[in-house]
């Protein structure tokens, strides 16, 4: 056997290993790829062979290929099996593999719950630990939820190697499976506490996680953490503590108070350190002192933490950071463009009335100088989003905003003309005051727009024009020479631009003639007016060729119009007024959120069918009439009220699939883009009065500079007004309490703006409600998490442990036996009069006990291959205690086919202080299964529980059960009596054990040849089962079958799969899986009664989904 | 942390590591982008940089960079340090690393990467765990490769273990 082995090893000297693969690799440099894909038939040469050491190499070797960017995925199953090896060099790399290879989508992952679960319990912690690495990687929902007990009971083991390992990992499942958050949370806490630094620090990691994304929920444990950050020296575990202080001191401003002296000690001892900065990046959202924090800031040498830092301390105390515009300003020309984008980023948040137009000022310098057109791109969008925020909140005077908007239209090649046009076109509709302003900017941008047609191409800053020609057109009325304006739309260079644009210039046209025929009107001369229309026809024909077929359109009708106004002209017919009738209304702005918010009339259901819908069935198709007969008798309305919640929630859901799915589908978003509808008559939008300390109109190209001086003036006079009116005031109440020192600076709201603006806010529906849920993002998994922890647990929040006989057997009140029928009630009446129990339950003081019976397959203390699993099974529960909930599982054990020990979990469960103690355990034997009793002891005495129990508290009792015979299920009645010390009255519990065939089996891998030749050597017996009504993929089906009845898959081949097990008195069991339309299971066993007795219990396992 | 990637100077990738599960090929898109823009920055530039809504912290080692990518919350300087305690954790374990180790020697630079963070958090703090737990598992997994191969445990002495290379020690034996 050993000369085997050797020999074995030997052979393998000669296939590649990892090394010389890379070195292959390096060698044929020219034709990488096929010396590639050589390696890959020869890994899948050696992927064939039984030899296990082979595979591994194989999958090694894989690992490197796939990160080289190969596709691997054909291999999964083979990294299953390496995984699965026994030896931790191959399983090692095998996890490494499924770590870097396998995602969310790989259905082999299903395959690898049983094989985690085992290596998760494994005696040797590095196996354990490789597993726990390797989940920590490919952990999906269902793996969370299927191993989250598992990975909870690690939390406490022994070596502080896996505890650390098993806490980091819970915030994966967590993520995963938010429900194990409020079951696992106690234990997590009590982790923050572990003696050993490196199992608190992942708890403080975890929690800190958490924490960060809900902090209301963990306020709770402040104290705890304010302990820790005061103990603790350990640099990594008090930055990420701080960080939590850092999202729990806006919640509580009292904790802030606290944190400031231990937070001053820390950054004198981390002086120097670099992660000094960290705590103040940390500490800095929601501290009440900064001054220390601040200077050290402004001479940062790390200038992208330092305005990082800055940013954050912004948010709270803007006026700190103000004081540092120039260092920021400065920042502007660092060579780094993060940097740049930070600074600019600060100066965003750090722009009030007051200063808004120096800083805008220095941006528009800076972008001069800047060079690469992203950057000024950045830089434009950045001027824009400062000015525009929060509804022009900073903006005071609009005349300067208009023409800071026209200087960007001369920056070269930037890709936002867009950008501009919306903006002008927002603020000349929202800003009453400002049109006749505006209108004369555009009128000027229009006459020199050769200047911005050297860019054509779309979004370039020809897309001013579109806004031009628009605001002109639009409120022409201001126009001071509109003749003028029409000519210079109508030039024929007009003809190069994007085809949009020429036809809001055609429709502009049409306006603005209008207008010039209006303002003719009274002239005596019809001159004019004949030319002007004269000069359309000219030169409409122009855009009547264009090739944009909008740009036709309009013209050509725009053309006859003016053909016929030019005829009733000569007949000297007044036209004016019915021309101008055609463009009569106020455009007004809609909200982007408006068509979403316009409630939905009372009794229409958008969800509900107009009409039938299409039935796929031919047999309707055929006969029309009948179901036009049947539409004609009911009321036209369509019908709803029909369809429950759940139906309606499906429906949605469906539908949002749909559209998730169809490319065409236009999702709602925020963007700014206004939608434009007319809407006549709108009289209530107040009119503004123009206050005329600036003049209107303004020779030449605008020089937004002007203003900033004007502004100073205008603000240096009001100031002075002012004064003299608090002169007056003071004057008058000399005899109060002494001055007030005058404030250097003027403050916020002392500044007025230059007109009374009033900005027309943007339309909403009526009784729209106000709403701005839909700013959150629902697929934030974070969300999920945010769960009260402070709740006490309720008894139906565990997690789920592996059952034999899932939990659904609760609900189905007809299934089980008389012990099952009794137990439900309770459990219903607790669910129904909670409150009430609750009140007697304080009252009565009475003890209630929890069981949680777990057996496990022990023997000389060394657990094998366990897998653990319970079905929640209540017991029959006398009418003094509350409720009760036993779940347990029974597990075998190979080496003794004869011995089981039992793992029972006591929990006293009782509000009160209620101790329980001298508590017995007792089982009613039968000739098959028997309690093991101490020595001496008689045949039915109970067994003592060697502890009592503090209410609130849990603790584990082992009791050993002698098997006969496995091949019946069977079950054992029995009663555990204590006596609650206060009351010193007994009690006494009825529970039921139910040891079914498949507890008896155990999960052992079996090769294909070895399973042949068992199936070849006839001396199993065979049967064969049907599954009806099995809807679910092959491989969940494998699975479950894998995962509840202990069996390991041995070969799979499409729709067809072989599965093996052995039972712990060595019964072999080969199960073939079939599906083709049913799911047929032909098994074979030595042993008939079992075998029938196993397939008994797998088709009810199937039967419950 | 979302990722962690090594690469070289000439932008092959020596080692990654992904905290959130996506696609091969989205993993293959981030990493061809990430790689461009990294390689792109000049020496002076700082290491930090925003890219989607991630962070991404990286640093030059040698001719290897090291970039990390994490949430907008998380802080960029431990980030920093995690990477540097990473290279002195191989620069321990292999004596002075060179890329070369940690190209021929993939599978050990993962293993050490997997004791020092776990799910993207770092796991432990203390250089000399993380190694012990290394040293004791390398020390498990050569145990079993002997054993496998049939030597007798008696040969298991401690400088024997160090000195195993029995694929290299055969190989030369052949040449010879």
């Amino acid at each position: 056997m050993a000369l085997k082995m050797v020999k074995g090893s030997i052979d393998r000297m000669f296939d590649k290993n990892l090394q010389d693969l890379v070195r292959g690799i390096r060698n044929h440099k020219e034709d990488e790829a096929k010396y590639i894909s050589t390696c890959i038939d020869e890994i899948k040469q050696e992927l064939k062979q039984d030899n296990i050491a082979v595979k591994a190499n194989a999958v090694c070797k894989l690992t490197y290929l796939q990160m080289l960017g190969y596709d691997v995925s054909w291999a999964a199953f083979n990294i299953v099996e390496v995984m699965s090896s026994s030896k931790f060099t191959y399983k090692r790399i095998g996890y490494l593999a499924a770590s870097q290879c396998f995602h969310e989508g790989t259905d082999v992952i299903m395959l690898t719950t049983n094989q985690i679960r085992k290596d998760l319990s494994s005696p040797n912690q590095y196996d354990t630990g490789v597993a726990l690495t390797g989940l920590s990687c490919f952990v999906t929902p269902d793996l969370a939820r299927d191993l989250a007990n598992d990975i909870m009971t690690l939390m406490s083991h022994t070596k502080p190697f896996i505890r650390k390992k098993a806490v980091l990992i819970m915030y994966k499942v967590f993520l995963k499976y938010p429900e194990s958050l409020r079951p696992a949370f106690p234990r997590l806490k009590e982790k923050l506490e572990d003696p050993d630094p490196g199992v608190q620090s992942a708890a403080v990691n975890v929690i800190c996680e958490l924490a960060r994304r809900n902090p209301k929920n963990y306020l709770s444990l402040a104290p705890l953490f304010f302990k820790l950050m005061t103990s603790s020296t350990n640099n990594w575990v008090l930055i990420k503590i701080i960080k939590l202080f850092g999202a729990l001191t806006p919640l509580e401003p009292r904790l802030g108070k606290k944190l400031i002296e231990p937070l001053t000690n820390l950054i004198h001892r981390l002086h120097k350190h670099l992660s000094v900065f960290a705590v103040l990046i940390s500490l800095s959202s929601g501290m009440p002192n900064h001054s220390a924090s601040i200077q050290c800031l402004a001479c940062v040498l790390v200038k992208y933490l330092g305005l990082l830092a800055m940013s954050k301390i912004l948010k709270t105390h803007p006026k700190s950071v103000q004081s540092h515009k120039d260092l920021i300003l400065q920042c502007l020309d660092d060579k780094d463009e993060s940097i740049r984008l930070r600074a600019l980023d600060l100066l965003y948040g750090m722009v009030s009335k007051k200063n808004l137009m120096e800083i805008v000022k220095k941006l528009m310098l800076h972008m001069d100088k800047a060079e690469g057109t992203t950057y000024r791109d950045e830089l434009l969008t950045k001027i824009i989003d400062i000015c525009s925020q929060s509804n022009y909140q900073y903006i005071t005077n609009f005349e300067w905003y208009i023409s800071i908007l026209v200087e960007l239209t001369r920056l070269e090649g930037t890709r936002h003309g867009h950008l501009i046009a919306s903006q002008m076109l927002d603020v000349a509709i929202r800003v009453k005051a400002i049109r006749g302003f505006a209108v004369a900017q555009m009128a000027m941008l229009l006459d020199n727009a050769h200047m911005l047609t050297g860019n054509t191409q779309r979004n370039g800053i020809c897309e001013v024009l579109y806004a031009a020609a628009w605001i002109c057109g639009e409120f022409s009325e201001h126009l001071k020479d509109p003749l003028q304006t029409l000519e210079a739309m109508l030039r024929p260079k007009v003809a190069t631009l994007p085809g949009h644009i020429q036809a809001v210039y055609v429709q502009n046209v049409a306006k603005l003639f209008a207008t010039v025929l209006r303002g003719q009107e009274g002239v005596p001369d019809r001159q004019v007016a004949q030319e002007t229309s004269q000069l359309l026809i000219d030169r409409l024909p122009l855009f009547v060729q264009s090739a944009n077929l909008e740009v036709q359109e309009r013209a050509s009708c725009i053309l006859q119009l003016v053909k016929y106004v030019q005829k009733l002209q000569q007949k000297e017919v007044q036209v004016a007024e019915e021309v101008t009738a055609l463009f009569a209304g106020e455009l007004n702005p809609v909200a982007p959120k408006a068509q979403k918010k316009v409630p939905v009339p009372e009794g229409l259901d958008l969800d509900a069918w107009i009409n039938e819908p299409p039935s796929e069935s031919e047999s309707e198709d055929e006969k029309p009439k009948a179901v036009f007969a049947q539409e004609e008798q009911r009321p036209t309305r369509p019908r709803h009220p029909e369809v429950d919640e759940k139906e309606l929630a499906r429906r949605r859901e469906a539908r949002k699939q749909e559209q998730a799915n169809n490319p065409f589908y236009i999702k709602a978003s925020p963007s700014s883009q206004k939608v434009y509808a007319e809407t006549p008559g709108v009289e209530h939008i107040p009119v503004v009065q123009i206050d005329l300390s600036v003049p209107l109109k303004v020779p030449g190209m605008p020089m937004s500079d002007q203003y900033v001086k004007l502004e100073e003036e205008r603000r240096q006079r009001e100031k002075a007004e002012r004064k003299k009116k608090k002169e007056k005031k003071r004057r008058k109440d000399k005899c109060g309490r002494g001055h007030r020192a005058e404030s250097g600076g003027e403050s916020e709201e002392d500044i007025t703006p230059a007109h009374t603006v009033d900005i027309v806010t943007e339309e909403m529906p009526e009784n729209a409600l106000p709403s701005d849920e839909d700013d959150k993002d629902p697929s934030d998994p974070h969300k999920a998490l945010d769960i009260d922890l402070d709740k006490p647990l309720v008894d139906n929040e565990k997690l789920p442990v592996r059952a034999h006989r899932p939990p659904d057997a609760l609900k189905s009140p007809v299934e089980g036996g008389e012990g099952e029928g009794v137990a439900q009630e309770p459990k219903k009446k607790s669910k129904k009069d909670k409150k009430e129990k609750e009140k007697r339950k304080s009252k009565e003081r009475k003890a209630s006990v929890c069981f949680c019976f777990a057996c496990f397959g022990i023997i000389l203390g060394f657990v094998i291959g366990r897998t653990r699993g319970a079905p929640v099974r209540p017991l029959a529960v006398p009418e003094t205690s509350s409720f009760l909930v036993q779940s347990y599982d029974i597990q075998g054990n190979l080496q003794d086919g004869s011995q089981v020990v039992v793992s029972v979990i006591f929990e006293n469960k009782s509000s009160s202080s209620s101790f329980l103690k001298c508590m017995e355990f007792n089982v009613l034997d039968s000739l098959n299964s028997k309690l093991q009793r101490p020595e001496g002891a008689s045949p039915h005495e109970a067994v003592t529980i060697p502890f009592q129990l503090p209410p609130g508290v849990s603790n584990e009792a082992r009791f050993v059960f002698s098997v006969q015979s496995i091949v019946m299920p069977q079950k054992l009645k029995g009663t555990l009596a204590f006596i609650v010390k206060d009351s010193s009255t007994h009690e006494k519990l009825d529970f039921k054990l139910h040891f079914t065939c498949t507890s008896y089996m155990i999960t052992t891998p079996c090769y294909s040849d070895a399973f042949a030749k068992l199936l070849e050597s006839g001396d199993l017996k065979a049967s064969s089962v049907r599954l009806e009504g099995v809807s679910m993929p092959f491989h969940h089906l494998l699975a479950r079958i894998c995962f509840h009845h202990h069996f390991s898959v041995v070969e799979r081949i499409d729709s067809c799969a072989s599965m093996y097990s052995r039972s712990i008195q060595g019964h072999h069991v080969c199960l073939l899986v079939k599906t083709v339309s049913t799911v047929s299971i032909d098994a074979k066993c030595d042993e008939p009664s079992l075998l029938e007795n196993v397939l008994q219990e797998i088709k009810q396992t199937f039967a419950k989904c | 942390m979302q990722f962690m990637l090594l690469f070289s100077r000439q932008g092959k990738l020596r080692l990654q590591k992904w905290y959130v599960p996506l696609s091969d090929k989205e993993k293959k898109k981030i990493t061809r982008e990430l790689v461009q823009t990294v390689l792109a920055r000049k020496p002076k530039m700082c290491c930090f940089l925003e890219w989607r809504d991630l962070k991404i912290v990286y640093k030059r080692y040698a001719s290897l960079y090291f970039c990390c990518a994490i949430e907008d919350q998380d802080n960029e300087l431990i980030t920093l340090e995690i990477i540097h305690r990473y290279v002195e954790l191989l620069d321990k374990y292999f004596g002075s690393v060179c890329e070369l180790d940690i190209i021929f020697n993939f599978e050990k630079a993962y293993f050490i990467l997997d004791e020092f963070l776990l799910g993207g958090e770092a796991q432990e703090t203390s250089k000399k765990n993380v190694l012990k737990a290394i040293e004791q598992a390398d020390l498990l997994q050569e145990a079993s490769v002997c054993l496998h191969a049939g030597f007798p445990p008696s040969v298991l002495s401690e400088s024997f273990l160090c000195s195993l290379d029995i694929a290299g020690v055969f190989r030369r034996v052949k040449l010879d």
